[in-house]
């Protein structure tokens, strides 16, 4: 890679330039020029459409400010983007270590596999089947009360606890890759080194395997936390009522308000703050990476 | 310090006997050798005694205590991998430290005992280096310290010196026998580098199979080997097949050969006989009759490599070529092609009884 890299800088940009080309031209066109459609709108009153009048303005930003909901709101997605991380982890961790230091050959292909397949079929059909199964009547609620002796109602449907299970499903993949890869990457002696200096499993795993796989957990976290704090369609359809977050409150303004001046708005205020909190724990994560 | 008891160890894996029936007894503060081709069971043996794996069926004693069951962490070994294994998220220091910090050892008892070990391997101020900023020569040294730090009872080496070049093989060797002797640990050391097994250790056990196929010090398994592969394995060996004679052998051609240490086989049975290259004269005129040139052949120079110091020649005699090396005394050099006379002595000559 290094190498690459200076045979790269000793010919110049220009041999790369038929390389690079598609890939900016397309990131510009798809994704460059839109994104500044939208900063545009967000200082402006009314959209420019069917001749309405409009002017600039930094209204959208300050209705942000002004309103205690919307930070409210940010609060309530942020902490949701945490706790899906920290199960994402909880669950994706361990199952990732399984799938790198214990499993070979076709057992580790088949549960692979399995990993993968959410990302598989489509979203929406996968947050459907979560209402199915969650719903009171639904599949969890039958099946508990046709096993256990006594009556039990289940009903997590419209509820916190439902937006989070959704969430967690579509994301955790996501944490089983990136750490399955660092995992991977951690030679077996280093494991065995620990245990003949004398430390048990669990020490070996917080001193040498944990600290070895941080890049992966972070990576993974990153993936996940940024998409999370966004989400709309997860906490819309399993959190009924409960379910506004700061990104349903933005699909409104797009869907259903038709005020994309303000949705656009708080979309970059919500870029803006996970960016200051990326920042921040830049540091903080390198250092126990 | 202890000494290691390894007794009838078997173990296999599905339907490969990875070490069948293995006894040895490694006295307490010796250096040994485990030498052996790869598959030949080395390794599996030392990951034995270290606790990665148990035995199917035998007993591992250290200092006297049963461990066969006993898991690595407990058992109390210093283990030096052959890749190092350097924990490459800790600085060198932190590495050394591991062993006594996971034990819950003070903060200041640990500093003064990684200071200790760093300056025994000679690497006193690198301490606060990454594993990545060393060379390899280094890190060997900072994986030797990290494993004698702790005080183990006994020390493994897997083929440690392995990824290292020549010259700093042999730096590596002299330092590694040095701070054994300084310390005065038993070692025990896997390696498929027969010279590296005669230069440093004190016995050597030779592998093959799963077996052990000859046990003791270098110089007896090198001047007197119990099997054609100890001798062609442990050294260059020229192997003559016939039937033994009660003093030699007689070759199918009617040759006879006598060798007077060994195995002693009865008359008529199938034996061989090894001589070593260096102990083989060869010379342009049939030699004088001397107890010392009992053994004589005939044949013809068919390669010959100058290696500086001495030169190796291939002499063909009856379908069989055989190898001589000759000391550089500023003789004369035989040409390829050239009928010679071997002789050597019968004292250089060892019997085998046939597998």
């Amino acid at each position: 890679m290094a190498d690459q890299l200076a045979i790269g800088s000793r010919r110049g940009l220009k041999p790369a330039l038929p390389l690079l080309l598609p890939a900016y031209l397309w990131l510009t066109v798809a994704i460059f020029l839109p994104l500044s459609a939208m900063v545009f709108f967000s200082f402006m009153t009314d959209l420019p459409l069917a001749g309405k009048e409009w002017s600039f303005t930094l209204g959208n930003y300050a209705a942000f400010f002004s309103q205690s909901l919307y930070s409210t709101l940010l609060f309530a997605s942020l902490r949701l983007g945490l706790e899906v991380t920290l199960w994402c982890v909880v669950i994706g961790y361990p199952a990732a270590y399984v799938l790198a230091k214990v499993l070979k050959g076709r057992s580790r292909e088949a549960i692979f596999l399995l990993v993968i397949l959410p990302f598989w079929s489509n979203g929406l059909v996968r947050i459907f089947s979560w209402a199915m199964v969650l719903r009171e009547g639904g599949i969890l609620d039958t099946a508990l009360n046709a096993v256990l002796p006594f009556k039990i109602n289940i009903d997590l449907m419209y509820s916190y606890p439902a937006v989070i299970i959704g969430l967690v499903h579509s994301y955790v993949p996501y944490m089983v890759l990136t750490c399955y890869l660092t995992l991977q990457a951690i030679d077996d002696s280093l494991i065995e080194a620990g245990r003949s200096l004398g430390a048990s499993r669990r020490q070996v795993l917080w001193r040498v395997i944990i600290p070895l796989s941080m890049p992966g957990l972070i990576a993974g976290s990153a993936l996940i936390f940024v998409p999370v704090v966004g989400s709309f369609m997860e906490p819309r359809i399993l959190g009924g009522r409960t379910g506004t977050f700061y990104g349903t409150v933005i699909e409104d303004q797009f869907v259903a308000v038709f005020n994309w001046p303000l949705g656009a708005a708080l979309s970059f205020i919500l870029l803006a703050v996970v960016l200051i909190i990326l920042a921040l724990a830049a540091p903080v994560l390198r250092r126990a990476g | 310090m202890a000494g290691v008891q390894v007794a009838n160890v078997s173990r296999s894996f599905g339907a490969h006997k990875a070490l069948d029936n293995v006894s040895i007894d490694f006295a307490d503060g010796g250096f040994y050798a485990l030498l052996g081709p790869s598959g030949s069971g080395k390794t599996t043996l030392l990951r034995q005694i270290a606790g990665f794996d148990f035995p199917d069926a035998g007993r591992i004693a250290i200092g006297g205590e049963s461990v066969e069951r006993v898991p690595v962490e407990k058992r109390r070994i210093g283990m030096v991998f052959q890749n190092y294994a350097l924990f490459p998220n800790m600085s060198v220091a932190d590495n050394v430290a591991f062993g006594l910090s996971v034990r819950g050892e003070p903060k200041a008892t640990i500093a003064t005992e990684v200071q200790r070990a760093l300056d025994l391997v000679q690497l006193g101020k690198l301490g606060g280096r990454k594993p990545h900023q060393l060379s390899g020569g280094q890190r060997q040294r900072v994986a030797l310290a990290r494993a004698i730090v702790t005080k183990p009872r006994v020390l493994l080496l897997d083929e440690p010196l392995g990824a290292l070049d020549k010259a700093l093989r042999v730096d590596m060797q002299i330092e590694l026998k040095r701070i054994q002797r300084e310390i005065g640990i038993t070692t025990i050391f896997v390696t498929h580098d027969q010279e590296e097994a005669l230069t440093m250790s004190d016995r050597i056990g030779i592998l093959r199979d799963g077996r052990l196929v000859q046990e003791g010090p270098p110089e007896e398994i090198y001047d007197r080997p119990q099997s054609e592969f100890a001798a062609t394995f442990l050294g260059d060996a020229n192997i003559f097949r016939g039937d033994a004679t009660g003093s030699g052998i007689k070759l199918p051609d009617g040759t006879t050969i006598a060798a007077s240490t060994g195995a002693s086989v009865p008359a008529g049975a199938k034996a061989s006989c090894a001589v070593r290259p260096e102990r083989i004269r060869i010379s342009t005129g049939a030699a004088k009759p001397d107890p010392a040139n009992a053994n004589m052949l005939t044949g013809q120079v068919s390669k010959r490599i100058f290696a500086g110091n001495n030169s190796t020649y291939f002499v063909d005699r009856d379908g069989q070529t055989l190898k001589v090396i000759v000391q550089n005394t500023g003789a004369e050099r035989l040409a390829e092609g050239q009928p010679v006379v071997l002789s050597w002595s019968p004292d250089s000559t060892v019997l085998i009884a046939a597998a």
